[in-house]
């Protein structure tokens, strides 16, 4: 097993605010966590840092290489194996629905290869299957702007499976899904990464969905960790600690009335 | 401290004074550098001039041999504007990719080489800025220069003049975009190209459409100027007329310039409907 994620007690300040505080993390490759925390705990930032986008001091190492010792060419070399799912997928409203997905092999393709799928796509089929896995099959030629934010999510998933990089990192991937259709989601990125050996790091805000799907958990709070473990492990009091102040720890002790999370 | 609602009104009042008294401090000042008397406009005799000059303009000239003139100086227009455009185009796309931010991989984290790649960026900038700064009209007089009378000034000037500006417009539109798609494809190891045409274009291509058409419409007018020093085209034969005070054949230019102008807007709003 080779190691994916290693942060040495990271730190990350922004504006004079200190974001992560001494997070330690070892990932291993195959590997499928979940990081789960009140809003603001710091689970988007730490995807940021894990996705290359920001630089914590000191660095996290990727794939055993610190991409910010690297060349350019290099770093974007170590960022194709890396896809990322996005709480609000950020894609173009008039794109169709066809080249937004498509779009997640860009790193594979020449630029030439790529200006020629915007002309003619030769891909379809495959990129038909991840979205009819997501139940979204009939929206292939459609614009991305035509679509609801639950549709667009999945559009956003669709691009990594279609991409199938070695480190998924989902920030709430299924915030604007409603429960069954989010279980289901979590379900489809769950198997693709144990199917293809990818390494899974997702931020919840669902955590019966977390503790439900994820053989490892995180919870962060105030940007540290307060505990690593398997949902096997986890007391109630531990999340009522993790989430104290927020809305959902009332929520726990009764669990089958946590609200799964949706986007408002 | 209380403070009344009044209070705060009349606080806001004040500060709105205070800017117009600003604007004012700098707008009359560049009234007087001017030159421009505001009693010249309604002065009877000026008027009574242009009068006279406007009068010789009716009616038209619209006889077959001249109608003919004024179709093949308005083709030769047409063929400079949109072939000054083109090459306008050539020199102001890829500059607008070089100077735009919106594309800087270094940006991102920040990375440690930025300072060498921003300081590559200015040179460019430089040169946006420096071929565009000189009016179409002037480099059209130093290609003249070059390539002797005729069209050839006027679509070089147009290239080089309006190059500049696509560049500055074409790197503002891009930055106004939505940044996100295009830094997520990056994120992913995708090049800055490929992120331009995946990620910026499809959220701005109607824009950049639109102001280039615009500029063709700014380029068919530029052609006409640069008529008055010999490129061609219905410029020239509007100097001529004007030269030797042909009021009906300058009449006649004239509404054929506004038909000009009214296609190119035609041929906006088309486009602007087939990319909607």
């Amino acid at each position: 097993m080779s190691s994916i994620i290693e942060a040495p007690s990271i730190r990350l300040q922004l504006g004079g605010a200190t974001i992560l505080d001494g997070i330690s993390l070892h990932v291993e490759a195959g590997e499928q966590l979940a990081i789960i925390g009140p809003s603001g705990a710091g689970k988007t930032s730490l995807l940021r840092v894990l996705a290359s986008e920001w630089r914590s001091q000191p660095a996290v190492l990727l794939f055993g290489k610190d991409p910010w010792a690297l060349s350019g060419r290099e770093r974007q070399g170590l960022r194709r194996d890396i896809g990322l799912i996005w709480q609000k997928p950020p894609l173009p409203p008039t794109q169709r629905v066809i080249t937004a997905v498509s779009a997640g092999k860009l790193a594979d393709w020449s630029l030439l290869k790529s200006l020629r799928t915007l002309w003619h796509h030769n891909d379809a089929e495959r990129i038909q299957t991840v979205l009819q896995s997501l139940g979204i099959a009939d929206k292939l030629l459609q614009r991305c702007g035509e679509l609801s934010g639950g549709q667009l999510q999945r559009v956003g998933i669709a691009r990594v499976l279609y991409q199938s990089p070695k480190l998924i990192l989902a920030d709430e991937p299924v915030s604007a899904l409603d429960p069954s259709l989010a279980r289901h989601a979590i379900d489809v990125i769950c198997s693709h990464a144990r199917q293809h050996q990818a390494t899974l790091v997702a931020s919840l805000h669902a955590v019966d969905l977390a503790l439900a799907y994820f053989p490892r958990i995180i919870g962060l709070r105030a940007g540290e960790i307060q505990f690593d473990c398997s949902p096997a492990d986890i007391s109630t009091a531990m999340l009522d600690t993790l989430y104290a102040g927020e809305h959902a720890a009332m929520a726990f002790t009764n669990p089958t009335a946590i609200p799964v999370a949706r986007c408002n | 401290m209380n403070v009344s609602a009044q209070q705060l009104v009349d606080h806001q009042h004040k500060q709105q004074l205070l800017w117009l008294a600003l604007v004012a401090m700098v707008l009359l000042p560049i009234y007087y550098a001017s030159g421009f008397r505001v009693q010249g406009v309604f002065d009877a005799s000026s008027w009574q001039v242009m009068g006279q000059f406007v009068d010789g303009f009716f009616p038209p000239r619209v006889d077959q041999e001249f109608l003919q003139f004024v179709l093949r100086a308005s083709g030769e227009t047409i063929a400079v504007a949109t072939l000054g455009l083109a090459g306008a185009f050539f020199i102001g796309a890829p500059l607008s990719l070089i100077i735009s931010r919106a594309l800087s991989l270094s940006e991102i984290g920040p990375a440690d080489y930025c300072f060498v790649c921003k300081l590559l960026r200015w040179p460019f900038r430089f040169f946006a800025l420096l071929i565009r700064s000189l009016p179409e009209i002037v480099w059209a007089l130093l290609f003249v220069r070059m390539t002797g009378l005729g069209p050839m000034a006027a679509v070089l000037a147009i290239a080089v003049s309006y190059g500049g500006m696509l560049a500055k417009v074409y790197n503002e539109i891009m930055e106004s975009g939505a940044l996100e798609p295009s830094r997520a494809l990056m994120l992913g190891g995708a090049g800055r190209l490929q992120a331009f045409f995946f990620g910026v274009l499809p959220s701005v291509y109607r824009e950049l459409l639109s102001y280039t058409v615009y500029r063709w419409e700014c380029a068919l007018r530029a052609s006409v100027i640069m008529g008055f020093v010999g490129a061609g085209g219905l410029g020239q034969l509007l100097e001529l007329s004007m030269r030797h005070f042909q009021g009906s054949e300058a009449a006649t230019l004239l509404l054929a310039f506004f038909l000009l102008v009214l296609l190119a807007d035609g041929i906006s709003a088309l486009l602007r409907w087939a990319v909607r």
